[in-house]
């Protein structure tokens, strides 16, 4: 090839990169606003468009209450916690080189569960405190886990291996509180043991949408160096990357994410573990891969929930669809990785 | 390579450096000579891979400093020695399924902003990089589906796409057959010639070492054992005191320059 041909082979591919970046993320948003709007309209019967837009505006004669009142806010949270998890997830399974050293495996979905848990059970906290209790618990095992299994950044199966541990004990430390909640009510444990979006209320929505700003924002500002980083931490720095201060931003960027979704809908089982490896699979090895596991985040934990309510013989709650569907794909990954130690 | 890079004053002073609380490096103290190609040979685990990473800014020093055209390296903003220094490590990841001109195209990272897009001049030292290499033909490969010359060929396109004035690469020819070595430091040399680009290189290699470099230094547990031209670093006592082994020296039919031939406990016809 010619110098000339080279440029313009080049330029072409990134070119078509670029299209085929936007085509995919469009193609997801459009499939996020789909389930949204079914969300909106399906229940046990569909609603008509124009009864749904009737409803949405308020209209006298239109049915208000259950649109406006409750499947909007199921749906918005559906959206936001997804999103959360998806982001979340993927930015801890790329900076650990490691699909399997996802938040919700190494504990920490499960720290922020039990910390939510406690703060509301017994110390009776509500709205924004028990999100934070709950960061504050997330970044707690974070440095736990990292103390462990001796730093080096790199996921060892030592880490994921500890981090299992820590989240089997968390599970049980929320299995007990909740047998010591004074009112026990199976809809709010299987929430906090599962994750659920059951009894969506706009007021859990608002908390998790600022983090998705804040921590969201943050992580897309570290989004190019967390990808130099996957060069190794001396490739990186080379580059002119910090590597602790890019995975410290990172890692508080993905706890917050995660607790504050987890402190809203439970820690929604597997969503976050399988948003990244989709994506991936989706987007190829070109760039876009945050965005669309955060939009895959959401996908899993709409559909999830519409499955969960209408699809099948019994009401489940979304935690149980998606860790049905999340379980196999642990096992077939834990497999894989004992035969070549895979990347995501 | 058409941007020529800048000659650079590139000095460790009294450096020690080392991990936790294990010191390797003890009091090195070097002037890499600007636009001139420095080999660093020495035993396995003497260090030298630390002094690399050292002098690159990616290990903080116990003491003594690194001085970039005497500005100390350790207090300049990363992104800032990046664009004048780079290394290639001994042992860079690739991630799964990354096309060749993606990760060559890595090596723009600092010069990109975070809100900078792609610009021509990425393009022009992706491309240069790529043809300098010889990689161009392989452009839209996988790097996976190459075979490890091609690969190590790309790495060191990333390092040249980062057009830094000075270049440190640790063991840029391990693993390599010896054909693709001596493509290697062939291509070094082009571009230690055609843009003036100071170069440090870990070899394994001492014949190697001693023909491409200008400079040789000699580590051994931590320390210079000694430095300078080629043809006065290796002798059978420097080869004794930094390998323990014995050898001849003998003329290099090729480079005109000294050679070393190791003598074993077997297959030897000395008396
Ligand atoms: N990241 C590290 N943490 C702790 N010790 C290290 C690390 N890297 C290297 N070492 C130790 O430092 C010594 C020198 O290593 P290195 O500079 O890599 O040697 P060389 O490159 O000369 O083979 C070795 O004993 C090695 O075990
Ligand atoms: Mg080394």
């Amino acid at each position: 090839m010619s110098a000339a041909e080279v440029h313009m082979a080049l330029a072409g591919r990134r070119q078509r990169e670029g299209r085929r970046v936007v085509l995919a993320l469009g193609g997801l948003v459009a499939l996020v606003f789909c389930l949204v709007f079914l969300t909106l309209s399906c229940g046990r019967g569909c609603l008509a468009p124009a009864d749904l837009m009737a409803a949405l505006l308020g209209h006298e004669d239109a049915p208000g209450f259950i649109v406006n009142d409750l499947r909007l806010p199921r749906a918005a949270l559906s959206l936001v916690t997804g999103l959360c998890f998806g982001l979340g997830g993927v930015a801890f399974q790329v900076m650990l080189r490691n699909p399997l050293a996802s938040p919700d495996i190494i504990g920490i979905s499960a720290s922020a569960g039990a910390a939510a848990v406690f703060a509301i059970v017994i110390l009776s906290f509500d709205g924004w405190v028990v999100s934070a209790v709950a960061v504050v618990s997330g970044l707690v095992v974070v440095v736990m886990i990292w103390a462990l299994s001796s730093r080096r950044g790199a996921a060892g199966a030592r880490l994921i291996l500890i981090g299992i541990g820590v989240s089997a004990m968390l599970d049980s430390v929320t299995a007990y509180v909740l047998l010591e909640a004074p009112a026990w009510d199976r809809a709010e444990a299987m929430r906090w043991l599962t994750g659920s979006v059951n009894g969506a209320q706009m007021g859990q929505v608002w908390p998790v949408l600022g983090a998705l700003v804040v921590f969201g924002g943050l992580l897309a500002a570290v989004s190019r160096d967390l990808d130099i980083l996957r060069l190794g931490d001396d490739a990186a720095q080379a580059l002119g990357v910090r590597a602790d201060g890019t995975r410290l931003r990172v890692t508080v960027a993905a706890v917050g994410l995660v607790a504050f979704a987890t402190s809203a809908a439970g820690p929604i089982s597997f969503v976050a573990f399988l948003s990244g490896p989709i994506a991936a699979r989706v987007m190829g090895p070109s760039r876009g891969l945050l965005p669309a596991a955060g939009l895959i985040g959401a996908v899993l934990v709409l559909a999830g929930d519409y499955v969960g309510q209408f699809m099948l013989p019994y009401r489940l709650p979304v935690g149980v669809v998606t860790g049905a569907v999340g379980a196999p794909f642990l096992l077939y990954l834990i497999v894989r990785t004992n035969r070549n130690g895979g990347t995501i | 390579m058409n941007v020529m890079a800048k000659a650079r004053q590139l000095t460790a002073q009294e450096l020690s450096a080392g991990y936790d609380r294990r010191t390797i490096l003890e009091d090195v103290s070097l002037e890499v000579p600007a636009g001139k190609i420095t080999a660093i040979v020495g035993g396995n685990a003497c260090g030298k891979s630390t002094l690399l990473r050292t002098l690159a800014r990616i290990l903080q020093p116990k003491g003594g400093s690194v001085l970039l055209d005497g500005k100390a390296v350790h207090q300049m903003p990363s992104r800032a020695v990046a664009q004048v220094m780079g290394l290639l490590p001994q042992s860079p990841i690739a991630p799964e399924g990354i096309t060749v001109s993606d990760l060559v195209g890595r090596g723009r990272h600092p010069h990109q902003g975070l809100f900078s897009r792609w610009s021509a001049a990425d393009d022009r030292a992706v491309e240069a990089a790529l043809e300098a290499t010889g990689t161009r033909a392989f452009a839209e490969r996988e790097l996976d589906t190459l075979s490890g010359g091609q690969r190590q060929r790309v790495w060191i396109a990333m390092a040249l796409a980062q057009e830094t004035d000075v270049l440190l690469l640790d063991e840029p020819t391990t693993f390599l057959d010896v054909a693709h070595q001596i493509e290697v430091l062939d291509l070094l040399v082009d571009m230690n010639l055609a843009r003036g680009t100071t170069v440090v290189m870990v070899l394994h290699d001492l014949n190697l070492a001693v023909r491409y470099a200008d400079h040789l230094v000699a580590l051994a547990d931590g320390r210079i054992h000694s430095e300078g031209a080629p043809e006065a670093v290796l002798t059978e006592d420097m080869v004794r005191a930094v390998f323990g082994l014995e050898c001849r020296i003998q003329r290099d039919p090729i480079s005109g320059g000294p050679s070393m031939v190791p003598i074993g406990r077997h297959k030897s016809q000395l008396a």
